[in-house]
């Protein structure tokens, strides 16, 4: 008996310190971190969000560029908007998502977290290069320049940037997967500070880049045949995104799982 | 060089990064946490005489005045509070236009004229179209009488 | 029709940021899809791996 007291005092002292102080989790929760679930819903939901992606995306862009008025003041160059807007959206959405399931990862110990995290990565440093880019070109002919350095807006939106390729960088530095996951996650989840200081950095600081338009609720500041081509394209960008991060978190759970029964089944039943 | 050290490197090198990149973003903000400084900070001298700083505020309606045959021209950056007299050399945004928002980098000299070296336009967040903005024009001037 | 291409007097600007978007969009949608397609074909090999392998004529080695 006292054997077996003792084994077990061992082994509840070498479980991981985290996940003994979090609460357990809910059944539902354990069974969306199931990888076969996941990877079964996965194929489901693919071809619905990628062709209402491709809608919406394509509607958006034609109403900005046809429907929409000119700006009064800014012309035509004013419809970068509509792909500058979803854009930065998207990358901060893209890190808030990966801090998130890199987190659930660590705590938790849920590979499928890390499997989430992983594949939100390089698409959000797609979309933030993407912000910064048509930020660039739209501020050549309304601020006089392309880049301004000290812009508080501008720099933590380059810092975002770095943030995604340092945690790709990092998971590079490993071969051991588990010690990839464990070390990125924390680097991810201390950058999320960065995506309220991103948000927030027109208010704190005084910058070259204007206030938000949309996020505030008060009076608006922009008119509504100029929003609802905005509210489409960055509707059909996170549809696209998520079709994205499906596709290759289904690629991250066949890699992890390679040894597992019910992917060799799922394989050999494909390829049969 | 073994496997394990060269993963320590390069863990370091992409902490260090991170360090650097943060200490240097908040370096660069507490010695200039206002990226321009207001014409009334700069009338009440809070801003450096020996070197370039930005100004930012609107353009005085009215105030703009071209040299001809040249392109110097002159105008007033204000915060309805205080004014500063701004000369500048060279090519205007499109956006630059009287009442609308302008942030200038240059010096200003003891005169209290400010010599522009590069002139941005600043914009709102406020987008609508012409005849929007014609109605806003007019019901703010039927106010105003 | 023109005019539209023109843009206002800003075609570079409007057009080449959209362009770039497209051109973004287009290569995450490549480069994801074919992160799934050959986990999926690498997966397919080794799970062959089980069943009794083939062995390789000489003609397949060299």
């Amino acid at each position: 008996m006292n054997r077996v007291g003792a084994r077990q005092a061992v082994s509840s002292r070498t479980r991981p310190v985290l996940s003994g102080l979090m609460p357990s989790l809910p059944v539902w929760f354990h069974r969306w971190g199931s990888p076969p679930h996941v990877y079964r819903l996965a194929d489901r939901l693919r071809p619905w969000l990628g062709w209402i992606a491709a809608l919406l995306i394509a509607g958006g862009a034609f109403a900005g560029l046809v429907l929409a008025p000119p700006d009064y003041l800014q012309g035509d160059s004013f419809r970068i908007i509509y792909v500058h807007v979803p854009s930065a959206y998207l990358g901060m959405m893209a890190y808030v998502l990966m801090a998130a399931a890199a987190a659930v990862g660590f705590v938790w110990r849920i590979k499928l977290g890390h499997a989430v995290a992983v594949s939100a990565a390089p698409i959000g440093a797609s979309f933030t290069f993407l912000a910064l880019v048509t930020g660039g070109i739209w501020g050549k002919p309304t601020w006089g320049t392309y880049w301004e350095w000290g812009d508080a807006r501008l720099m933590f939106e380059l810092i975002l940037l770095f943030l995604f390729l340092g945690y790709l960088a990092l998971r590079a530095a490993f071969d051991d997967q588990d010690k990839a996951d464990r070390v990125s996650a924390i680097l991810a989840v201390v950058g999320v500070i960065n995506v309220p200081i991103i948000h927030y950095s027109v208010e704190w600081w005084s910058t070259l880049h204007q206030g938000p338009t949309i996020s505030k609720l008060d009076s608006p500041s922009i008119t509504m045949d100029m929003l609802a081509p905005l509210l489409v394209m960055i509707v059909g960008f996170t549809l696209c995104f998520a079709w994205l991060v499906l596709n290759r978190l289904q690629g991250q759970i066949v890699e992890r799982e390679r040894d597992a029964r019910w992917l060799r089944q799922l394989v050999t039943e494909r390829t049969r | 060089m073994t496997p394990r050290r060269r993963r320590m490197l390069l863990i370091g090198s992409v902490l260090l990064g991170v360090v650097v990149s943060a200490g240097l973003a908040l370096r660069a903000f507490e010695q200039n946490l206002l990226y321009f400084f207001s014409p009334s900070e700069v009338a009440a001298g809070e801003v450096p005489s020996e070197r370039a700083f930005r100004l930012g505020g609107m353009v005085l309606d009215g105030s703009v005045e071209r040299e001809a045959g040249s392109l110097t021209v002159s105008f007033v950056v204000t915060d309805y509070a205080h004014q500063i007299p701004v000369t500048y050399t060279g090519v205007l945004p499109d956006l630059f236009q009287e009442g609308q928002g302008v942030v200038a980098r240059g010096r200003l000299d003891p005169s209290g004229h400010f010599a522009a070296e590069e002139v941005l336009a600043k914009h709102d967040e406020n987008y609508m179209p012409p005849e929007v903005a014609e109605a806003v024009a007019r019901g703010r001037e039927a106010q105003g009488q | 029709m023109t005019d539209f291409l023109q843009m206002g007097g800003y075609a570079p600007y409007v057009w080449s940021a959209y362009g770039i978007t497209l051109v973004v969009l287009l290569l995450n949608i490549w480069s994801a899809r074919r992160a799934r397609i050959q986990s999926l074909a690498r997966a397919a090999e080794t799970a062959g791996e089980e069943r009794p392998r083939r062995r390789p004529t000489v003609r397949q080695v060299q």
